[in-house]
């Protein structure tokens, strides 16, 4: 469904030579799939989601989503952002009905299914408040409320999580897991986070840097065990979770330190 | 080991101080209530120019009295001089003049600034042009735009115009660059044209910068209106302070000058009010 073929994306600047932010990246993903882009900074997992978002064009190769050539962002392709993304002049409900705005949808039938969303990410009661008044977990559901309401065929998801406490953190992991399953959207997400990668992938692929480039791919089965059972905490805690943890953690430690 | 946990209780402490400090946010007195230490001030000037008069430090004639001002605001309120407009006559004209030129100000400073912000071609334009005649003071040119446009008022809008044209333009253009990328990147991926970005985010990120240059603009219009009541004018606030002073009338004068600020003075506390109206937003996100 996304198909990436020979992606090289080079940064040039007049007075330094081109850094090679991704080399030769080749990455084919279906519809459904869960992809996880775990990596140090500098990997270049920012500038391959930014690639597939339109923001940055290739230097080199293509992207195509369904057949159709990549070319500046759509709105088949939802982006959800680290921070700074919000529009601070809109309430939590303008917010996310923002995407049927645009395309002109009235006020009265965009309204409800803004509403309906708001509750799937837990958020009815804040409806009417101003984004720059919730808390960053909160802010970060919006997000991504504004980005499904749009209905995109790709989610794209960039470390939206980071700099939220662990509580927070797994609360929302267990949201993105219930928004993946209940449609069968392509979910492209970026962490540095193993364990965060590992539980929400069903496909895990580790990025190393200089020059950008997939270095590890991993198939993990956690999200399903934890669609089966709710259990989030037992998930990360069963040995074979462990286990792929630290699997997963020596080959990042081993590409930091320049092995690969 | 005593000592390391006193280190370490310390450094909790230090911490914790620093976090509440940042919450109170010492340098940014705009939360804090001034109202108090500002009417102190005003009071302090006022008795001290009350004193200096009274007992004679200072001849009428350069510092009248605060009396001898009311009695002249007074005066000159509905009638004053026979044949000369009231002072009532000489505001109205002022405030027209120079809101007429801050509106126009407004509808043209703020669609430039925001094609200078976005485009590179208006900027390579409009930058030159603006960072020239915005360092001239405005009575240099104004004979030059009295050659073009006359005597009339359209002379007298256009030189508080261009006084509160440029600043009104590098706000917006400022305003524009303040933008996140984030948000603009955000409504493209929600499938926003060219056209939303700069109508639904764009502009709407900027207020904050506009209402700042808007508060600049406006001031800078007050500063012209003197100059522009210079030549050919009947009536006006500028025109009555000069007026007087070539007859000498300080009183007339320090009165005229007296309700230009408190005219100021109130709008920039309604532009402060709309700011809180409008952006409530600012500097939270």
């Amino acid at each position: 469904m996304l198909d990436i073929d020979h992606l090289t994306i080079e940064y040039t600047s007049p007075k330094a030579p081109p850094t090679v932010a991704l080399q030769d990246v080749d990455l084919h993903i279906g519809v459904g799939e869960f992809v996880v882009a775990l990596g140090a900074s500098g990997c270049g997992k920012t500038t391959l989601l930014n690639a597939i978002a339109g923001f940055i064009p290739p230097t080199r190769g293509t992207i195509a989503l369904g057949g159709e050539p990549v070319i500046g962002p759509g709105r088949e392709r939802g982006v959800v952002f680290q921070k700074h993304a919000l529009m601070p002049w809109l309430s939590v409900l303008e917010n996310v009905e923002f995407g049927l705005m645009l395309q002109g949808i009235p006020l009265h039938e965009r309204r409800p299914i803004a509403k309906e969303t708001l509750r799937r990410v837990g958020l009815a009661k804040a409806a009417n408040r101003p984004v720059y008044e919730l808390s960053g977990g909160m802010q970060q559901r919006v997000g991504v409320a504004r980005a499904i309401t749009a209905s995109p065929e790709v989610m794209l998801l960039d470390e939206p999580l980071g700099a939220l406490d662990a509580f927070t953190r797994e609360s929302i992991q267990e949201l993105l897991l219930d928004l993946w399953h209940a449609s069968d959207r392509l979910f492209f997400f970026i962490t540095h986070d193993v364990e965060e990668a590992l539980f929400l992938a069903t496909r895990l692929i580790v990025m190393a840097p200089s020059p950008g480039r997939i270095a590890h791919e991993y198939a993990p089965t956690f999200s399903s065990q934890f669609m089966d059972r709710r259990d989030a905490r037992k998930v990360k805690s069963s040995a074979e979770f462990i286990r792929m943890r630290e699997e997963v953690l020596d080959v990042v430690r081993s590409i930091s330190a320049g092995e690969h | 080991m005593g000592t390391t946990m006193q280190t370490a209780s310390d450094n909790t402490t230090r911490t914790r101080q620093a976090r509440r400090r940042q919450q109170y946010r010492p340098f940014a007195p705009q939360g804090r209530e001034t109202f108090f230490i500002s009417t102190a001030t005003v009071a302090a000037m006022l008795l001290l120019w009350w004193i200096s008069t009274s007992l004679g430090w200072i001849k009428p004639l350069f510092l009248p009295s605060p009396a001898a001002v009311f009695a002249a605001f007074k005066h000159s309120l509905m009638g004053g001089v026979p044949g000369q407009p009231t002072l009532i006559e000489n505001t109205t004209v002022s405030l027209a003049r120079v809101f007429g030129a801050f509106l126009l100000a407004i509808l043209t400073a703020v669609p430039v600034g925001l094609a200078m912000g976005t485009s590179r071609i208006a900027n390579g334009i409009f930058d030159p042009l603006i960072e020239f005649y915005r360092p001239l003071p405005p009575l240099a040119y104004l004979p030059l735009v009295i050659i073009w446009l006359g005597i009339g008022e359209t002379a007298k809008i256009t030189l508080i115009y261009l006084a509160c044209f440029a600043p009104l333009v590098i706000a917006t253009k400022a305003g524009v660059r303040s933008v996140p990328v984030e948000q603009i990147n955000a409504a493209f991926s929600l499938g926003a044209s060219r056209w939303q970005v700069l109508r639904h985010v764009i502009l709407r990120g900027s207020m904050p910068e506009i209402i700042t240059g808007m508060r600049i603009a406006i001031g800078f219009g007050w500063t012209t209106l003197v100059a522009a009541e210079m030549v050919a004018a009947n009536t006006g606030l500028g025109q009555m302070v000069l007026k007087a002073s070539n007859f000498l009338r300080t009183d007339v004068v320090i009165m005229g000058i007296v309700v230009i600020g408190v005219m100021a003075f109130a709008f920039d506390l309604m532009m402060r009010k709309l700011e809180t109206l409008l952006v409530p937003w600012k500097g939270k996100m």
